[in-house]
């Protein structure tokens, strides 16, 4: 019996099964998007809508590929043409999108839970592409399938996050899916990043705070953005002490094994967490990730419109 | 399937018959290899099997060996979402360029023809073949399209509440066989 997916709202509460299916599926669509023609007739029919309602170029790139790979039709929605910026709710917006008939709605959006009341409140399959501080699942998807891609096998794979723990999406969708996935993870930030109740994921997840202890000896080295918008305000005083103490540069890298892999969700700030040496070194998979996305984001595209359209 | 059964009605090819059968199929095909231009693409996952044995034979023959690859249709289904479960995407791998060559399609039972359809529809995303033939171990007819093959094993007749199901070793079968089975209704 294969998985079926109603919405993607996080990868909290998304079992072991589930994730490794969206794995496995991705893996087909990477090989979609090597051949000549990177396309597939499979979603014929299906609207996808891209709800953009906080700036986005990368994420909706990826997902606006990933569904047109897929044949669906696509309609851009973002935060600076759209009536919300007008005042008009969320829920108006969306009712109002609902008349075009979409299948599958993708959200950003700057407050957390946006995803959730959007799911409850509207007929179409919902896909957190971001939600505040909250998750962003699709990420912590194709960081896992490159991960599974590079290393073989998520189980026992010991896994640093380094950066603004305490405020990041992409961390917490990776901490679910990860020791979800048997996953050993090390999570590193000055303690101003660092947020409480880490002890909710168990014995799988370890903190520090300083970053030499948790890369050391670690397979995989996952850097995260640094916002400077925080700089000097609670955070951290400055990005030069940022670099110097939290910043993965080569000396640092030495201390992970030999052929660990080094990730990065983007948009980089060269020379703030990590330095060019490393983001354009031999290890960096970075740019893989976001090939993977587009594979990852087909594959949750198609079990999603598969389930609505079943029995059709 | 939920609530059915499927009870064995009758026995159409033992592994013996398979053989020989697998053999006529590779006589038949032989004109088409002997140029060395053609290559072999199977229909996961019965027909990928078919089409790995087929290759072999070739070379068994002393004709040139085609390359082999594997065609999985369900992302080129019409009927993708018509089924009780979601449908498993298996591996697709044409690892060679097929733009000009002779593609000789396998599968193991032609029954619709819409699985020869979709099958049609992928293989053109992988290039432009000079031609495409088709290579069926068993013909069951009841065609909903117009698609025939160009080399059949055997050809039967069934009524649509049979299913014709190629057992091979390949798949975890004890004993190699060609079996109809009815679907009873409980």
């Amino acid at each position: 019996m294969t998985t079926r997916m109603n919405h993607l709202l996080g990868l909290e509460g998304v079992s072991r099964e589930q994730i490794q299916t969206i794995l496995d599926l991705g893996r087909e669509f990477k090989a979609v998007g090597q051949r000549r023609i990177k396309k597939v007739p499979t979603l014929r029919g299906i609207t996808v809508v891209l709800m953009f309602i906080e700036p986005s170029t990368r994420t909706r790139m990826s997902f606006e590929v990933a569904a047109k790979r897929l044949s669906a039709d696509t309609l851009a929605f973002t935060a600076s043409t759209s009536a919300l910026s007008k005042g008009e709710t969320l829920l108006d917006t969306t009712q109002n999108i609902m008349a075009m008939k979409p299948d599958v709605i993708v959200l950003r959006h700057a407050f957390s839970g946006a995803p959730q009341f959007l799911a409850r409140n509207v007929d179409a399959a919902v896909v957190n592409a971001g939600d505040g501080q909250h998750e962003h699942p699709t990420q912590a998807l194709l960081d896992m399938f490159t991960m599974q891609e590079k290393k073989g096998s998520l189980e026992g794979l010991e896994v640093a996050i380094v950066g603004d723990i305490r405020h990041s999406r992409v961390a917490l969708s990776n901490l679910w899916g990860l020791t979800t996935m048997g996953a050993k993870v090390r999570v590193a930030g000055p303690r101003t990043m660092l947020p409480p109740h880490l002890d909710r994921f168990g014995a799988g997840v370890r903190v520090f705070d300083r970053i030499e202890p948790a890369i050391e000896g670690a397979d995989v080295v996952m850097m995260l953005r640094i916002q400077k918008e925080r700089m000097g305000k609670d955070l951290f005083p400055s990005d030069r002490e940022y670099a110097r103490f939290f910043g993965l540069d080569t000396a640092k890298l030495a201390l992970a094994k030999p052929d660990a892999i080094v990730m990065h969700p983007g948009p980089m700030n060269r020379g703030v967490e990590i330095t060019p040496e490393v983001a354009d070194g031999g290890r960096s998979v970075i740019l893989e990730q976001v090939e993977n996305g587009v594979a990852v984001r087909m594959a949750v595209l198609y079990l999603l419109s598969a389930h609505l359209l079943e029995g059709a | 399937m939920p609530g059915r059964t499927l009870v064995e009605k009758r026995i159409i090819m033992d592994a013996a018959t398979l053989d020989a059968t697998l053999d006529r199929m590779v006589a038949g095909l032989a004109p088409l290899v002997a140029d060395g231009k053609a290559c072999l693409v199977g229909i996961q996952t019965g027909g990928a099997h078919l089409a790995r044995r087929l290759q072999e034979r070739f070379g068994v023959r002393g004709l040139p060996t085609p390359p082999l690859g594997v065609l999985d249709i369900t992302l080129y289904r019409d009927d993708t979402f018509l089924g009780l479960q979601q449908p498993v995407v298996r591996h697709t791998d044409v690892p060679f360029e097929i733009s000009g060559l002779d593609v000789i399609l396998v599968d193991d039972v032609l029954y619709t023809g819409r699985t020869i359809r979709a099958a049609l529809d992928a293989l053109v995303d992988f290039g432009r073949p000079h031609l495409i033939r088709l290579a069926v171990l068993v013909d069951r007819g009841l065609r909903e399209y117009p698609i025939q093959a160009d080399v059949v094993g055997a050809t039967i007749s069934t009524v649509a509440c049979e299913t014709v199901q190629v057992e091979l070793t390949e798949m975890g079968c004890a004993t190699e066989r060609v079996v109809i089975y009815e679907r009873e209704s409980r």
